[in-house]
C-alpha cells in the first residue's frame, strides 16, 4: 500500500507539473496585466508600471517566466513555499493568501457538505425503498430538475426568496389561515407519501403530518415567535426528543423498550444541563470554541455509557448510537444561545438589510461577543450554503437510490431475509453499509473537487474564498494569483483521487490496491 | 417459455424482441420513457424556433458593423434575417417606461429597449451551438483516443491517459475560463475550445470498455479470421460499446451548456456585443425585483435545454442497457403509483447520472 501511494505521487506530480505549465503560459497570454496601469501616463503612474514589471518579471516571456516561478513551488515539498506575490492584492505574498482563502472557503463547504450528504443519502436510500412510488417518482423528476439548474440564476431567486422575502416574513410573521390549511394537507400528504405502508398506517401519518404543521405555523404566526426568537428549556427539550426520535426512527425503531429508554435518557440528560451548559458557554467566552468542543464531548460520552451500561447484549451499537445522538443534541443548546443575543443583534446590524444577508461572508465592524460573532457567520452562511448543496444533494440521491438499489438485488441481502431477519435488520445492518461504500468514494472525490472552491457561488455571494481569488486573478491576469489556486485546487483533486481508493479498498477488501 | 420458427426456445424478453432489428429494439424501449419522448419534441421545437425566429449569422466576428447601404447597424458575417420583427442588437423605443412585456414584446424591453424575445433566441442559438459541437468533438476525440488507449494498451495507453490525467486535474470550469480568455469571445470558439478538454472522462469509459470486451471470444474470431485492427475496432468492438458512449455524450451535453453559461456569467465567455444566456442573466440580476422578466426567459430557457438533454440521456439509458427494464416515467408506472402500493420487483440497478460531469460551480 506504501508502494502503491508513493508511486501514485510521483506520478500525479509530473503531471500537476505539466499542467501547471500549461495552465501558466494560457493564464499569462489571456490579457494584459498592465491594463489599468497603462491608462495612467503621469510620472507616478509610470513609476507604478516599470515596478510592477520590474516585481512581476513581465519583460519575460511567459515560457522563461514558468521557469522562475516553478523554483518556488517546487519549495512546498520541503516546507518552503514561494508562490510570488499577487499585485491585484496589493503585493501580499501568494502563499497568505491562499492560507486565508482556503480557511473561509472550508467553512462554507464543510457545512454544505455535510449537509448534502446526509440529506442525499436519506432521501436517495427512501426513494429506494419504495423504489416506484409517488414519492419516488417526484423526487426523480425533482433531482433532474435541480440537476439542470444553472446556480448563478438559482443564486438571484435566493437572494430575493431566502433573503429578502423570508426577512419580511421574519419581521411580520403572518400567515393566513387559509394557507396554513393548504400546507397541512399537502405535508400530511408528503409525510404519508414518504413512510408508505397499508391503508390505515397513511391515514394516520398523514394525521400526524397534518396536525403537526398545523401546530408547528400556528405557533409561528400566533405568538410572532420569529419577531424574537427563544428556544428556552422547553425548546431543548422539545429539539433534543424530536433528535432522539429521529436516531431511533433511523436505527432499530421504537419497537424495542432498551434503546427506545436509553435515547430517552440521553434527551432528558440534554434537558437537564440546558442551565448549565448556557452558565458554562456564557462565562467562558474566551475560549468559546474550546469549552463547546469539551461540552460536546462530554454529552457523546454521556450517551456513550448511557449505552453501554444499560445496553444489555447490544451494548455496542446502543453505546455509538447514543453517542451520536448525544453529541447531536448540542445543537438547541448552541441556537438557545444564538436566539438569546438576537435583539441586540437586530441593534446591531443595519436592520434594513433584514437579519439574513445577501452578501459577504461577516458583519464588518460587528461589536458583539464570540457567539454573536458565530452567530453572524452562521447566517452569512445561509444562503451560498443552500446554493451549494442543491447540486451536490439532487447528484448524492441520485447516487444512493441507485447503490442501494444495487445492493437489494445481491444475494447476501436475500439469505439476511432468508434467516429471518426483519426487514429493518435487513436494510441497516446488510443493505445500508454495503450501499455506502461507493457513496464514501464519491463523497471523497466530491470533496477534493470543492476545496477548489465553488467560484460561481463565492463570486456571486460575495465569499472570499478560493473561487473569488481565481476569478479576481483571471480577470485582472494576475498569474501569480491563478497559479496558487490552480496549484491548491490540483494537489486537493490530486490527494482526494488516491484517499478515495484507500476508502474503497478499506471498506470493500475484495478491491485491492496495488 | 415458447418456441420460436427454428424450434428453440424463447424466453418472454426475448419474444419482446423477436423479428427486430437492434435499432427497432433500441427505439422501442426508448419509446416506452415517455419525458424522453416528450423532450425529443420540445427540444427540437426549441431548436426550430431559436434559428428561424431572429435569423442566423454565419461567419464574422461577432461583433456589429453599419451597413453600407441602410446606415443601421447589424452583425459583422452573413446575416440571414427570421421572421420575427426584431432583433438582438437594434436599440429602439419602449412601449413602456420600464420595458414590461407587451403584445408588440411578449418577454418585455431592456433599459435600451432591445427586445427582450429576440436577445434570449439569439442567446439560445449560442448555446445550442456550444452544446452540440462540445458534444460532437469531445465524442469524437475522447471515442478514438479511448479505443485507441484500450485496443493497444502498452504506450499507446499512457501517453494518452497522461495526457488526459493532465486536462482532468485543471478543473473545467477554470480550463474554459482561461482558454475562453485567451481566444477571444465568440461562441464557437468557445465550443472548440471547451470541446478540446471536455473528453477524457469518456476517453477514460471507453478505454475501460474497450479493455474488458477485448478479451472476449468474438474479438479473437475476428482476429483469428484475420480482420484488420481498424476493422476491429469499429466494427467488432465499438458497437457494443455504444451505449456508454451515447449516455456519456448527452450528459456531456447538458454539462456543457451550464458551463457555457456560467463562463459567459462569470465574463470569461461570450462577451458583448454578442448574447448569452448566462451573459444576459449577469446583465439584469440586479434588476430582479423591480423588472423580472429580465431575469425569468433566459434561465427558463437555459433549464429546459438542460432538462431535455438529460431526460433524452436517461431514456437512452434505459434503452441501451438491456438488463434493465423500468417503468420510471411510463405512463403506466407513474399513474398507477401515484397514490402508493404498486411494487414492482427492480430487475436492476441504473446507472447514475454522474455527480463528476457536473462541476460544483
Amino acid at each position: 500500500m506504501f508502494l502503491f501511494v508513493a508511486r501514485r505521487t510521483v506520478a500525479t506530480l509530473m503531471v500537476l507539473i505539466v499542467a501547471s505549465f500549461f495552465v501558466y503560459v494560457l493564464t499569462a497570454y489571456s490579457g494584459d496585466p498592465l491594463q489599468e496601469l497603462r491608462l495612467d501616463t503621469t510620472p507616478a503612474g509610470i513609476a507604478k508600471m516599470n515596478h510592477a514589471i520590474e516585481v512581476l518579471n513581465l519583460n519575460t516571456p511567459p515560457v522563461l517566466r514558468y521557469f522562475t516561478w516553478l523554483p518556488g513551488a517546487m519549495g512546498c515539498l520541503i516546507g518552503q513555499c514561494d508562490l510570488g506575490i499577487s499585485l491585484a492584492k496589493g503585493e501580499f505574498p501568494v502563499t497568505m493568501l491562499l492560507g486565508q482563502a482556503m480557511g473561509s472557503t472550508l467553512q462554507l463547504i464543510t457545512l454544505a457538505s455535510v449537509l448534502a450528504i446526509i440529506l442525499g443519502v436519506a432521501v436517495g436510500m427512501t426513494t429506494a425503498l419504495r423504489q416506484y412510488s409517488g414519492y419516488d417518482y417526484t423526487v426523480t423528476f425533482f433531482t433532474f430538475v435541480i440537476y439542470s439548474l444553472p446556480v448563478f440564476w438559482v443564486a438571484v431567486l435566493l437572494k430575493q426568496y431566502g433573503a429578502v422575502e423570508l426577512n419580511k416574513f421574519i419581521e411580520n410573521p403572518d400567515i393566513p389561515i387559509w394557507l396554513i390549511i393548504v400546507l397541512s394537507i399537502f405535508m400530511g400528504f408528503v409525510v404519508q407519501a414518504v413512510l408508505g405502508g397499508e391503508r390505515r398506517q397513511r391515514l394516520i401519518s398523514v394525521a400526524f403530518g397534518a396536525v403537526g404543521t398545523m401546530v408547528v405555523l400556528g405557533f409561528l404566526t400566533f405568538t410572532r415567535w420569529t419577531t424574537s426568537p427563544s428556544i428556552g428549556i422547553v425548546g431543548v427539550a422539545l429539539i433534543s426528543f424530536a433528535l432522539a426520535a429521529i436516531v431511533l426512527a433511523a436505527s432499530v425503531g421504537f419497537s424495542q423498550k432498551v434503546p427506545t429508554m436509553i435515547m430517552l435518557g440521553v434527551a432528558a440528560f440534554s434537558t437537564a444541563m440546558w442551565y448549565p451548559v448556557w452558565y458554562l458557554l456564557e462565562v467562558n467566552q474566551e475560549q468559546g470554541f474550546l469549552w463547546l468542543l469539551g461540552v460536546i464531548i462530554v454529552f457523546a460520552l454521556v450517551g456513550w455509557a448511557l449505552g453501554w451500561f444499560f445496553g444489555g447484549e447490544d451494548r455496542k451499537s446502543y453505546s455509538k448510537l447514543a453517542a451520536i445522538l448525544g453529541a447531536l443534541t448540542i445543537l438547541p443548546h448552541l441556537f438557545n444561545l444564538f436566539f438569546v443575543r438576537w435583539d441586540n443583534y437586530k441593534r446591531l446590524i443595519q436592520i434594513k438589510n433584514g437579519v439574513i444577508p445577501t452578501f459577504g461572508s461577516e458583519t464588518a465592524g460587528l461589536n458583539g461577543d464570540t457567539w454573536m460573532g458565530a452567530f453572524d457567520v452562521l447566517l452569512h452562511m445561509v444562503l451560498p450554503t443552500v446554493a451549494l448543496l442543491l447540486v451536490s444533494f439532487a447528484g448524492y440521491t441520485r447516487y444512493s437510490r441507485a447503490s442501494l438499489l444495487e445492493v437489494m438485488n445481491q444475494d447476501y441481502v436475500r439469505t439476511a431475509r432468508a434467516k429471518g431477519l426483519s426487514e429493518r435488520k435487513v436494510i441497516t445492518r446488510h443493505a445500508f453499509r454495503n450501499a455506502m461504500i461507493p457513496i464514501a468514494t464519491i463523497v471523497a472525490l466530491d470533496i477534493g473537487g470543492l476545496i477548489g472552491g465553488a467560484v460561481i457561488t463565492e463570486d456571486i455571494f460575495g465569499w472570499s474564498g478560493m473561487g473569488a481569488l481565481f476569478a479576481l486573478g483571471l480577470r485582472v491576469v494576475d498569474v501569480n494569483l491563478v497559479m496558487g489556486f490552480f496549484l491548491v485546487s490540483g494537489v486537493a483533486i490530486v490527494i482526494f483521487n488516491v484517499v478515495a481508493d484507500l476508502i474503497y479498498s478499506a471498506l470493500d477488501p475484495r478491491i485491492r490496491v496495488s | 417459455m415458447s418456441l420460436d420458427a427454428q424450434g428453440r426456445e424463447t424466453t418472454i424478453e426475448q419474444e419482446a424482441t423477436i423479428g427486430l432489428s437492434q435499432g427497432q429494439v433500441i427505439w422501442k424501449r426508448f419509446k416506452k420513457h415517455k419525458l424522453a419522448v416528450i423532450s425529443i419534441f420540445v427540444l427540437a421545437t426549441t431548436i426550430i424556433l431559436a434559428f428561424t425566429s431572429v435569423g442566423i449569422v454565419i461567419g464574422g466576428n461577432g461583433q456589429l458593423v453599419v451597413d453600407k447601404e441602410t446606415l443601421l447597424l447589424r452583425p459583422d458575417g452573413w446575416y440571414i434575417k427570421g421572421w420575427w420583427q426584431w432583433d438582438w442588437f437594434t436599440v429602439g423605443a419602449k412601449d413602456l417606461v420600464n420595458g414590461a412585456p407587451t403584445w408588440n414584446h411578449p418577454f418585455g424591453q431592456d433599459d435600451i429597449g432591445r427586445d427582450i424575445f429576440a436577445r434570449v433566441m439569439r442567446g439560445m442559438q449560442q448555446s445550442l451551438l456550444v452544446t452540440f459541437i462540445v458534444g460532437f468533438l469531445s465524442t469524437a476525440i475522447g471515442v478514438v483516443l479511448g479505443s485507441l488507449a484500450g485496443y493497444y494498451r502498452k504506450w499507446t495507453d499512457s501517453v494518452i491517459m497522461r495526457v488526459a490525467d493532465i486536462i482532468l486535474i485543471v478543473p473545467v470550469l477554470v480550463l474554459g475560463a482561461v482558454l475562453g480568455r485567451s481566444v477571444g469571445g465568440g461562441a464557437l470558439f468557445l465550443a472548440i475550445m471547451l470541446g478540446l478538454v471536455a473528453w477524457p472522462g469518456l476517453a477514460r469509459l471507453v478505454r475501460g470498455e474497450f479493455l474488458s470486451l477485448r478479451e472476449r471470444e468474438f474479438v479473437d474470431a475476428a482476429v483469428v479470421s484475420g480482420a484488420s485492427a481498424r476493422h476491429i475496432i469499429f466494427k467488432h468492438i465499438l458497437p457494443n460499446s455504444i451505449g456508454v458512449i451515447v449516455v456519456n455524450t448527452t450528459l456531456l451535453m447538458s454539462a456543457a451548456i451550464l458551463i457555457e453559461t456560467s463562463l459567459s456569467f462569470l465574463g470569461f465567455g461570450i462577451t458583448p456585443p454578442d448574447v448569452s444566456l448566462g451573459q444576459i442573466i449577469n446583465e439584469y440580476q440586479t434588476a430582479f425585483q423591480t423588472r423580472p422578466w429580465l431575469f425569468w426567459y433566459p434561465g427558463l430557457f437555459i433549464i429546459l435545454i438542460a432538462l431535455c438533454i438529460n431526460f433524452i440521456g436517461d431514456g437512452l439509458r434505459d434503452a441501451f442497457d438491456p438488463r434493465q427494464r423500468r417503468d420510471d416515467f411510463t405512463k403506466e408506472g407513474f399513474f398507477k403509483s401515484l397514490f402508493g402500493g404498486k411494487k414492482i420487483e427492480a430487475d436492476h440497478d441504473e446507472v447514475i447520472v454522474g455527480t463528476t460531469q457536473r462541476e460544483n460551480i
